[in-house]
């Protein structure tokens, strides 16, 4: 069946919701793809909060937002696009307000605001020194599901045109131009082919190329991958975020904002580890940081219980706070490792947890392609899956949920202006059989004969990234990660798959998604091995020290012939020269 | 790592193959602190890739998984093996179409859902910064702020079994967070639609529904409170 609307955004997130939004609200007819319906977004589980420098508890201000945000990121970050961030992030807030959204209120009734990792401000005993800001709205524990829920809720006050189970398999490209999608109609099997003028990925993550994550089954960076092997880049692939509190073995997060609220990290014999590796900031310093130290003390062997993991502590925060603010991760414990919280102590290890990287961007979402920023005309990316780059090479807590809304924001707004400057133009033509290359795809994996599992090389791929490519890195076991992962991929092609129906052929799209964490968790492994320094969520044991001059610049990589070709493309600095990161 | 053997019964339907439905019966390895989740997803890997069902962030939040298991709606994410003795039998969520195996046709749900104005209403200008609202009124409501949509307590219900056209305690709860918001300005309306044939008059006040909650939203109670209200305008 053949589509065809101006605006299409992929993706019901809250990046994808924000831009459709924007752009219904503008008149520019718009429809969105989502692989599932709506409400099951990953945006729905995000629980801590999201920070805007409102000051309603002190004194704040964006630039120390701004400022947070690119120490945070260990230097790595855009400037320019970090300042949007903390700026816009007040204005996003307050329109999320003024949709309905709950947030927790202070006993006056303004919004209420708690602390979050690296989000300080100056003490005023001694300027020189950094101490935490209240400076995350919360909605208790559930601040993406609040989020989620009130964006879908505007788009159906605002007839939105949703186009459900709809799973997108390829970005149609002309002469530069981007000019539609293929999907595939779970429910039937029909390939769709959407010609548009405009074309939004918001596809989120892609926590599933390891073992131990906090993401949901459906996080593939299938945006990420479609968008690359039409020839657009990968940015800063090796730069993955592992957050410190993942339920033990399981990977379930147990939000940040435990330790906002006051709990403790602690190790085998009961200490508070992180007054010595931080000690202004301690359990409220940042991610990258805090997995760190959770290794080293495992591997000093004051893990938990003599094993691998150490200890969320909350018990003395008691049951009103823990009832109040953190309910659902409180009821993970319970559920997920029969533990009391108010009397046991909580084994947790570093979690898979969020991609800086991804598809670049400009300032206004408009994807690029290179150093020299040559944007492919009409195609926009934001959320988890674009890199524009606000996080840099490490995210700081509660600032993901900022940079989907405000850039998804920005990308439904410049869809408009866009959509409006191609009425002069006409719509781009699209090539002659676009869906040529999907339903090979297809029918290569459906007859596939090779025998091979797509559960058993999942499995592997796996495995192979939390041992090889997690927390610290080093040199061999980066490259036999690297060989490992092509062995999977040259497996991949002789897969074959038991479902030969047509509809909700689930057993078909997962090996599909399959094929997509692989390209990731390559240009992963190859752009972690290339970088030969530490820096925020990339730790390599063999060059353990940041290195700006050699290393201060964004990795590309790039999908050619003659397989992964990494490029490098310069940070913008505007206001902060890049200084030590001490907490 | 310790592994068990289980024994899985599933209901399994295929349109484009099948009939009439029939029973798949798996009998996996797992531990014991795995979820129902992880022995379907090891069925589907490693023993029959054709089974088919919805699911997403594996921990109770996105709602997709709904089903019936050894008899009761749950999160087949939510619960773990160790939970229950013997098979363990799934099936999908009553009250709706099978499209296959374990998916259910979920768009009358939504239909459902979207009949409430499930939106914040508010017409006048906001002012620059947050509308006002103290903590005891944010209380209110909070409750039913929970609410995945994951159609649990609307497909446990044996009216709405009986009775499609009941608008079903899913949407009520909706409608309830809003009702109950003091910044919103649809009320009226809302109870208006609840008021209808098909809305809160036709609850028997079974309490299935909060019995299914994934969430722990008493569903029932939310309901009985939309009632009072109607009750409380009529004079
Ligand atoms: C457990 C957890 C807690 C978190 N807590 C916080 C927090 O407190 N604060 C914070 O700032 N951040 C938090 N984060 C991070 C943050 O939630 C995510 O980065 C963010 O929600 C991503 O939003 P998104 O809109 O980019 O994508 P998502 O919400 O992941 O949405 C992706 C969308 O794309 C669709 N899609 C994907 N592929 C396709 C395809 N091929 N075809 C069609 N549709 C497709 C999906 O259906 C979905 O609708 C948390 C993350 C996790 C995992
Ligand atoms: S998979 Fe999300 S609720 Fe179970």
């Amino acid at each position: 069946m053949i589509h065809t609307i101006d605006a299409l955004v992929v993706g019901a997130g809250g990046a994808g919701l924000y831009a459709a939004l924007e752009l219904s609200k503008r008149g520019v007819p718009v429809a969105v793809l989502s692989k599932m319906y709506p409400t099951r977004s990953h945006t729905g589980t995000a629980q801590g909060g999201i920070c805007a420098a409102l000051g309603n508890l002190e004194e704040d201000h964006w630039e120390w937002h701004m400022f947070d945000t690119i120490k945070g990121g260990d230097y790595l970050v855009d400037q320019d696009a970090a300042e949007i961030l903390a700026r816009e992030a007040i204005t996003t807030i307050y329109e999320l307000e003024h949709m309905g959204l709950p947030f927790n209120r202070t006993p006056d009734g303004r919004l209420d605001q708690r602390f979050f990792g690296g989000h300080t401000r100056p003490d005023p005993q001694d300027p020189a020194k950094r101490i935490p800001v209240h400076r995350a709205c919360y909605a208790a524990d559930r601040t993406g599901h609040m989020i989620l829920q009130t964006l879908y809720q505007q788009c159906i006050k605002h007839a939105v045109n949703f186009y459900n189970e709809f799973h997108v398999l390829d970005l149609i490209v002309k002469d530069g131009v981007c000019a539609g999608v293929v999907a595939v109609e779970v429910r039937t099997g029909e390939l769709h082919r959407f010609h548009a003028k405009a074309v939004l990925f918001a596809t989120g993550g892609f926590g599933k190329i390891f073992s131990v994550t906090s993401n949901a089954h459906s996080l593939t960076g299938d945006g990420v991958a479609i968008a690359y092997r039409r020839g657009v880049p990968m940015m800063d692939m090796e730069f993955f975020q592992f957050h410190p509190t993942g339920i033990y073995q399981k990977g379930i997060l147990l939000s940040e904002a435990a330790r906002s609220e006051g709990a403790y990290l602690v190790n085998g014999k009961g200490e508070r580890f992180m007054e010595r590796y931080a000690p202004q900031l301690k359990e409220l310093a940042p991610r990258d940081m805090i997995s760190r130290s959770i290794v080293q003390e495992i591997r000093a062997g004051r893990g938990g219980d003599g094993k691998d993991y150490v200890f969320l502590d909350v018990r003395h925060l008691g049951k009103a706070v823990i009832d109040a603010k953190l309910p659902d991760i409180m009821d993970f414990v319970r559920v997920y490792m029969s533990r009391d919280p108010l009397t046991d102590l909580i084994p947790i290890e570093p979690t898979a947890h969020y991609a800086m990287g991804g598809i670049p961007t400009d300032n206004d979402a408009r994807v690029i392609l290179d150093s020299q920023r040559t944007p492919l005309h009409g195609f926009y990316a934001a959320g988890e899956c674009a890199c524009v780059s606000v996080h840099g090479a490490n995210r700081l807590g509660t600032n993901s949920l900022v940079d989907i809304l405000v850039f998804g924001r920005r990308a439904g707004i410049d869809m408009a202006r866009y959509c409006a400057d191609r009425d002069g133009v006409g719509w781009t033509e699209l090539p002659a059989h676009p869906e040529d290359d999907t339903r090979g795809a297809i029918t290569r994996i459906v007859n596939g004969q090779g025998g091979e599992n797509a559960g058993n090389i999942r499995k592997q791929m796996q495995t192979e990234m939390t041992q090889k490519c997690g927390v610290f890195r080093g040199k061999d076991d980066l490259r036999s990660a690297r060989d490992t992962i092509s062995e999977l991929k040259e497996r991949y092609d002789r897969l074959s798959i038991q479902d030969k129906s047509k509809g909700f052929n689930t057993d078909l799209l997962e090996a599909m998604e399959l094929g997509w964490l692989l390209d990731i968790a390559e240009t992963t492994v190859l752009g972690a091995l290339a970088r030969e320094e530490s820096r925020g969520g990339h730790a390599r044991e063999d060059f353990p020290k940041r290195d700006d001059a050699h290393w201060l610049k964004h990795t590309l990589a790039y999908h050619t012939e003659d397989g992964v070709v990494l490029q490098y493309k310069p940070v913008t600095i505007t206001t902060y020269e890049p200084q030590e990161r001490k907490y | 790592m310790v592994l068990h053997a289980r024994h899985l019964k599933i209901k399994r339907f295929n349109p484009e193959k099948d009939t009439k439905p029939w029973w798949g019966e798996y009998d996996v390895e797992v531990q014991p602190t795995d979820r129902v989740l992880d022995a379907l997803h090891e069925v589907k890997w490693h023993h029959d890739g054709s089974l088919t069902l919805r699911r997403s962030c594996a921990h109770g939040i996105c709602g997709s998984d709904a089903m019936r298991i050894n008899g009761h709606n749950a999160l087949a994410c939510k619960v773990l093996v160790k939970e229950y003795k013997g098979t363990i039998t799934i099936e999908p969520l009553l009250g709706f179409k099978v499209l296959k195996d374990l998916i259910v046709d979920m768009d009358p749900f939504f239909a459902k859902y979207r009949s409430v104005m499930p939106y914040f209403v508010n017409d006048e200008a906001p002012p620059e910064r947050e509308r006002l609202q103290l903590p005891e009124q944010r209380d209110r409501f909070d409750d039913t702020t929970k609410c995945i949509l994951c159609a649990a307590c609307t497909t446990s219900c044996p009216v709405f079994w009986s009775d499609t056209e009941y608008v079903g305690p899913a949407a009520i709860v909706q409608a309830h967070r809003f009702i109950f918001d003091s910044r919103d300005q649809g009320k009226e309306q809302r109870l208006e639609i609840l008021n209808e044939k098909s809305g809160v008059w036709k609850c028997r006040t079974i309490f299935n529904c909060t019995e299914a909650c994934p969430r722990g939203i008493e569903v029932t109670r939310a309901i009985g409170e939309v009632k009072q209200e109607l009750l409380l305008r009529r004079f």
